[in-house]
C-alpha cells in the first residue's frame, strides 16, 4: 500500500459518503424548463386579468370562472414545469450512471413535500375563502422554504434559490396587486437565472 | 511509532469499508439501498455484513414493510470509532510518507 493508494481509499470514502446522501444529479437544464413553463403560464394569466372584463365578472360575482381559468394555467404550468424538471434530471442521472430513484432521491422528494403539501393545502383554504390576492406570496414562500428544507440532500446551491424565493414572497405580500409580476419573477425569472448557473457549474462540457 | 499497526484489518476489503462509510452518514440504511449504493450482489454484499456484524461494528434491524422483509443496519459506537481510527490512520500515513 503506497501513498496514492492511500488517498484513493480516502477519496473513495468521500465519495461515497456524498453520494449516499445526496442527490446531485438534479439538472439545471430542468430549471430553465420549469422557468419557460413558469413565464408562459403567467403570461397567460396576465392576459385572463388584464382583460377589464374580468374584473366586472368578479363584481358581478361571476368571479368563479376566473379562478377555474386560473387553476388550469397554474396546473398547466405545474405539469410543464415538473415535466422539464423531471426529464433532464433523469437524463442527467443515465449520463452520469446513477440511478434517479435511490434512497436521496426519496429524501430530497420527501424534504420537499413536506413543505409544498402544506402549502398547497394552505393555498387551497386561501382560494375557498376567496383571499386570491395572496395565493401568488404563500406560492413563493411556501416553496422557498421546501427548497430550503430539501438543500440539505441535494446540491446545496439549491439553498439560495430557496432564500430568494422566500424573499420575494415576503415581498409580494406587501405588495399584493403586483402578486403576478413577483411570481413570474420568483417562478420564472429566479428558475432561468439559476438553472442556467447551475448547468454552467456543473453540467456544462467546458470548450477546450 | 508506525501507523500502520493502526490500520483495521477489516476495512481492507472496499465494499465492507463503502458500507461503513454509508453508514457513517445515514442513520439507517436498507439492504437495498447499500447494494444500489455500492453496486455489488446480493451474496457478495450479505457475506461482508455479517463480518462487520460479527465485528459488532454495525446493528441488523428485521422489521417488515406490510409482508416484506425489510433489514436495515446502522452502525454502532465501537463501529464509528473502528472507521474514525482507520481514517486517521489512513490520514497519518499519507503524512508520514510525504
Amino acid at each position: 500500500m503506497n501513498e496514492q493508494q492511500h488517498l484513493d481509499t480516502l477519496t473513495d470514502i468521500k465519495r461515497i459518503m456524498e453520494r449516499s446522501t445526496r442527490f446531485i444529479s438534479l439538472s439545471g437544464l430542468g430549471g430553465v424548463g420549469a422557468g419557460i413553463s413558469a413565464l408562459v403560464g403567467a403570461y397567460f394569466a396576465w392576459n385572463i386579468l388584464e382583460d377589464r372584463s374580468s374584473y366586472d365578472s368578479i363584481a358581478r360575482g361571476g368571479g368563479d370562472l376566473l379562478v377555474i381559468r386560473l387553476l388550469m394555467i397554474a396546473g398547466a404550468v405545474l405539469v410543464a414545469a415538473l415535466s422539464a424538471g423531471f426529464y433532464f434530471t433523469w437524463k442527467k442521472a443515465r449520463r452520469q450512471g446513477l440511478p434517479v430513484w435511490d434512497a436521496a432521491a426519496r429524501k430530497v422528494f420527501f424534504n420537499l413535500m413536506i413543505p409544498l403539501g402544506a402549502g398547497g393545502l394552505f393555498i387551497f383554504g386561501l382560494l375557498y375563502n376567496n383571499q386570491l390576492a395572496l395565493v401568488a406570496p404563500s406560492c413563493l414562500v411556501f416553496y422557498g422554504l421546501a427548497l430550503v428544507n430539501a438543500s440539505k440532500y441535494t446540491v446545496t446551491d439549491i439553498r439560495y434559490l430557496g432564500y430568494a424565493e422566500i424573499i420575494l414572497g415576503i415581498l409580494a405580500l406587501f405588495n399584493l396587486y403586483h402578486g403576478l409580476l413577483f411570481w413570474a419573477l420568483g417562478f420564472g425569472v429566479m428558475h432561468i437565472i439559476y438553472g442556467t448557473l447551475m448547468w454552467w457549474k456543473y453540467e456544462r462540457v467546458p470548450a477546450e | 511509532m508506525n501507523p500502520i499497526g493502526n490500520l483495521n484489518k477489516i476495512f481492507e476489503s472496499r465494499i465492507r469499508l463503502g458500507v461503513m462509510s454509508v453508514l457513517m452518514v445515514n442513520e439507517e440504511v436498507s439492504f437495498n439501498d447499500l447494494k444500489q449504493m455500492l453496486e455489488v450482489t446480493d451474496g457478495n454484499l450479505a457475506s461482508h455484513l455479517s463480518t462487520l456484524e460479527e465485528s459488532a461494528y454495525i446493528k441488523v434491524h428485521k422489521g417488515f414493510i406490510g409482508r416484506k422483509t425489510n433489514t436495515t443496519y446502522s452502525i454502532t459506537k465501537a463501529g464509528e470509532k473502528a472507521f474514525k481510527g482507520h481514517l486517521a490512520a489512513l490520514e497519518a500515513m499519507i503524512k508520514f510518507s510525504s
